[in-house]
This record gives C-alpha cells, sequence and structure tokens, in this order.
C-alpha cells in the first residue's frame, strides 16, 4: 500500500464531512472584512477547487481550515474535530491536514529528502527506519527520488513544489489543501505539478484547492467553489461552472480568465 | 637611535608565550562556544512574542554593550565576591567574556532569525510542529547562516577582547607580554610577539568558523534569494 492510497471506507462512510464550515467571518487587523460569513461542506474523498478573483478570501479562507489564519466568527469542524475561533485543537487538526503553498516554503538547509522526513520524525517521534521509509516512498512517487540529497535551491520551481507535495504528505493526512500550488511556476513546469495532484485526486485523497488552472478544475474538481468580495457565490459541478455560470459575477471572471 | 633588537628575550621565553597563548585561545573558544548560546537562547527570547523575556533579554542587551567590558569584568572578579561567588580568575574571565559575548551576539542572532520568510515558518506549523522545535530545527540553522559574517566578525572581537582579563592576572598572551617586559623592558620585541601570537590565535580561529561554515551551511550557496 502506497501513502496516496486513502481509504474511503466504502459506501458506510463515503459521505462523512472531511470539513464543515458555517458562516466563517474575519477582519484583517486593519478592519477589512475579507470572509462575510462563508459556508462550505467537503466530504470525504471529494475535490473542491475554489476560484475567484484576487482578493476574494480564497486563500484566507483555506488557511483557518489547518489555522494559520484565525477567524472571529463562525465555526470549522475538520473531521469532526472543531475549530474553535479561539484556535483550540489545532494540532490535533493540523495532524489531518497538510498544505502546499504558492512559494513551495521548502526548508532550504534540508536536503530534498530530510525535507521530507523531517515532520515524521520530530512531529511524530516516528522512527528515523520508518520515515526514511515513508520519504522514499513518496519521493519515489512524485518522481524525485533521484534528487534526494539535494538541497531544495538546485531544484526547479516544479521539482520544488512537487517536494513539497511529498512532504506533506508524509504526514500521512487525511485532508490536503493546496493555495496556488502552481502560480509561482513557469509555464512548463505547470503540468509535472498538476499530474501529481491529479493522481492524488484519484487515489481518493479529500483535496481543496485553490487554482486557476481551468483544464485541473474541469477535470479533477468534484466541485467548484466561487468566492468574491468574502462571499460563496457559487458552488456547483465543473460542466455547470463553466458552462452555465448562474451569476453575472462568475460570467464576469469566467470572460476574464478564458480567453 | 641606538635601540638594538634582539630577539633572544622572546626565544628564551618561548614557553610563556605559548602558555598564555593557548590560554587565550581556550578563554576564547569557551567564551565564545558560552557566549553563542547564551546569544541563540536570547535571539529566541527576543522573538518568543512573551513580553516578559523580551525585556529581560532586552535589559542585558543594553547593560553589556553600554558598559565598558574591563568594568564587568572587574564587578564579576572584585564585585561578586562582596556576595560570597568567588571565582578563580579564568573562571571570572570565562564568564565575563561569555556574558559580552552572549549580549553582542544575541542582537546578532536576533537580526538573522528575523530575516527568516515568514512561509517557513507557516510551512512548519501546517506540519504541525511546536514553537520550540520550528526554531530549533527550521529557523536557527537558516537564521545563523544569514547573519554568519557578522557573527565572525563579533568572534574575532570577542578573541581579542580577552587581552583585557589580563588586569585580574588571567595568565594569557597579555599577561605573559606584560610580564616578561617588567622584568626586561624589551617592549618592542615582547609586544611585537604578543601580537603574532594573537594574529595566529585568531588565523587558527577564523579556519574553524570556515570550516563550519562549509559543514553546516553548504546549502547557502543555492538558496536563491
Amino acid at each position: 500500500m502506497t501513502q496516496f492510497e486513502v481509504s474511503k471506507g466504502g459506501t458506510a462512510t463515503a459521505t462523512e464531512a472531511a470539513i464543515v464550515a458555517q458562516d466563517v467571518e474575519k477582519w484583517y487587523s486593519n478592519g477589512f472584512h475579507v470572509l462575510k460569513g462563508v459556508s462550505l461542506t467537503v466530504n470525504k474523498g471529494e475535490v473542491v477547487v475554489l476560484m475567484g478573483p484576487s482578493g476574494s478570501g480564497k486563500s484566507t479562507f483555506i488557511r483557518t481550515f489547518n489555522a494559520l489564519e484565525p477567524f472571529q466568527k463562525g465555526s470549522i469542524e475538520i473531521d469532526g474535530i472543531p475549530l474553535t475561533p479561539k484556535l483550540k485543537n489545532v494540532d490535533a487538526i493540523r495532524r489531518e491536514v497538510g498544505m502546499v503553498f504558492q512559494q513551495f516554503n521548502l526548508f532550504p538547509h534540508l536536503t530534498v529528502f530530510e525535507n521530507v522526513s523531517i515532520a515524521p520524525i520530530q512531529v511524530r517521534n516516528m522512527p528515523k527506519a520508518k520515515a526514511d521509509e515513508i520519504a522514499t516512498q513518496l519521493l519515489e512517487r512524485v518522481g524525485i527520488l533521484h534528487q534526494a540529497k539535494k538541497y531544495p535551491g538546485q531544484l526547479s520551481g516544479g521539482q520544488q513544489q512537487r517536494v513539497a507535495i511529498a512532504r506533506a504528505l508524509a504526514m500521512q493526512p487525511k485532508i490536503m489543501l493546496f493555495d496556488e500550488p502552481t502560480s509561482a511556476l513557469d509555464p512548463e513546469m505547470v503540468r509535472e505539478v498538476l499530474d501529481v495532484m491529479r493522481s492524488l485526486a484519484n487515489s481518493g485523497m479529500t483535496m481543496v484547492c485553490v487554482t486557476h488552472e481551468v483544464g485541473f478544475a474541469r477535470e479533477v474538481a468534484d466541485r467548484i467553489i466561487f468566492l468574491a468580495d468574502g462571499l460563496l457565490v457559487e458552488d456547483t459541478t465543473p460542466a455547470e461552472f463553466f458552462n452555465n455560470p448562474k451569476s453575472d459575477r462568475t460570467r464576469k471572471f469566467l470572460s476574464q480568465i478564458l480567453h | 637611535m641606538g635601540y638594538t633588537f634582539d630577539f633572544s628575550v622572546v626565544w628564551d621565553n618561548i614557553g610563556l608565550f605559548i602558555a598564555g597563548a593557548l590560554l587565550t585561545f581556550r578563554i576564547s573558544l569557551i567564551a565564545i562556544a558560552f557566549g553563542l548560546i547564551l546569544g541563540i537562547i536570547g535571539a529566541l527570547f527576543r522573538t518568543s512574542g512573551n513580553r516578559i523575556l523580551n525585556a529581560i533579554t532586552l535589559a542585558y542587551v543594553e547593560i553589556i554593550r553600554n558598559t565598558p567590558f574591563l568594568i564587568q569584568l572587574f564587578f564579576i572578579f572584585f564585585g561578586l565576591p562582596k556576595l560570597g561567588i568567588r571565582l578563580n580568575a579564568e573562571q571570572a574571565a570565562i564568564l565575563s567574556l561569555s556574558i559580552n559575548f552572549g549580549a553582542y551576539s544575541t542582537e546578532i542572532v536576533r537580526a538573522g532569525v528575523e530575516s527568516i520568510p515568514k512561509g517557513q515558518v507557516e510551512a512548519a506549523m501546517a506540519l504541525g510542529f511546536k514553537p520550540l522545535k520550528i526554531f530549533r530545527y527550521i529557523i536557527l540553522i537558516p537564521a545563523l547562516s544569514n547573519i554568519y559574517t557578522a557573527l565572525i566578525g563579533q568572534v574575532i572581537l570577542a578573541v581579542l577582547f580577552t587581552s583585557v582579563v589580563s588586569q585580574i592576572a588571567t595568565e594569557d598572551l597579555t599577561f605573559a607580554g606584560d610580564f616578561l617586559n617588567s622584568r626586561t623592558f624589551r617592549s618592542f620585541e615582547i609586544y611585537f610577539t604578543v601580537c603574532l601570537f594573537y594574529l595566529a590565535i585568531v588565523w587558527i580561529i577564523k579556519g574553524i568558523g570556515y570550516w563550519v561554515e562549509r559543514r553546516f551551511f553548504e546549502f547557502a550557496k543555492y538558496s536563491r534569494r
């Protein structure tokens, strides 16, 4: 069994919610009301893509799921664990949720291999041999094993992002968050990262992705959520979203990104 | 200008110079090691977000950096015994040098910690790291790497500062020079030799610093900034 296989638990658990966010509201410290009551339920095994214009709060929204951003009102439950505005249960939730960032955020002083194995060793207290085994499997899976001894700075952006995905998966999360994972990449590197994300989705991982990759959203997403100005505007299937958008705001957005 | 150079005073007493130099070298290494540990802890406190720890550390840095080292040394060697804390000259020298270097390195290491991009901390938090482990495993090495040049500069100053400890009769290199000078008055030859020894000590410590850089900060040549 590879680390990519996620138990969907058959029909009994297939409809269980992985993420339940209700009326989440957030103000930045400068008073800006970035999330104006957003509700979203993500079921286990679902791939949800968040789209929306910049400043709409998409990144901020998914960053509330693992408590990188505090929020002031509403509630979030991750795999049944409540994440209160007071940031309780943060450790339990971060154990369930992996995250991939726009700027990769690999640790520059650790080799590629150590980047993947350090969290299992230091956070999960896993024996080094076991962590090394997981790191080897994951790097193999994302196609970077032959570069394992290099430092992140020696890799291309696409390679770094694939390592970042492996690093997050090494903690064996139940949910993966992707915050614009291809936005900082040169165009020719986008595909290699999307391919890894696609195979992860096919393995049954619960995924929430903020991305502007229309092809990926059309093909891989179970649902598309459209956020604008801190509000959830649409929650629908990719086919409906791209072919038959309901709101003017969505149509305007699509006319801007589909050229 | 009838002065005749006579370096025989140096050759005849080379054992004194070497013994002094070895003590200077040892005191320097120990004080730098302790001082750096203090500096790392100080930087941790300064960046912890804890007001009390920050205030205590800031007070320490301000007091040490804004008073003369000689007075700090006298305070520890002559002042502390009044409180019942008796240290021999070498212990007092190491303690005062460590505390002094700790204050300077606190501010240097703090600058390094603050140079680490926020995304590094967020990635570690998302992986479930707790704050102390983030500091230890994620921030510390890149932070030290970023300020390494400044730190080495301060290390060299710390080595040169050790000459002051001869004032409490620590038998270091400067003490050896003073001792011989007071008996032979061959000031030129003696202090010239003392300088050469200091130069050698600093070069050796710089060499160790260079080795540390290659051993631990190799990654830095690949990090794009």
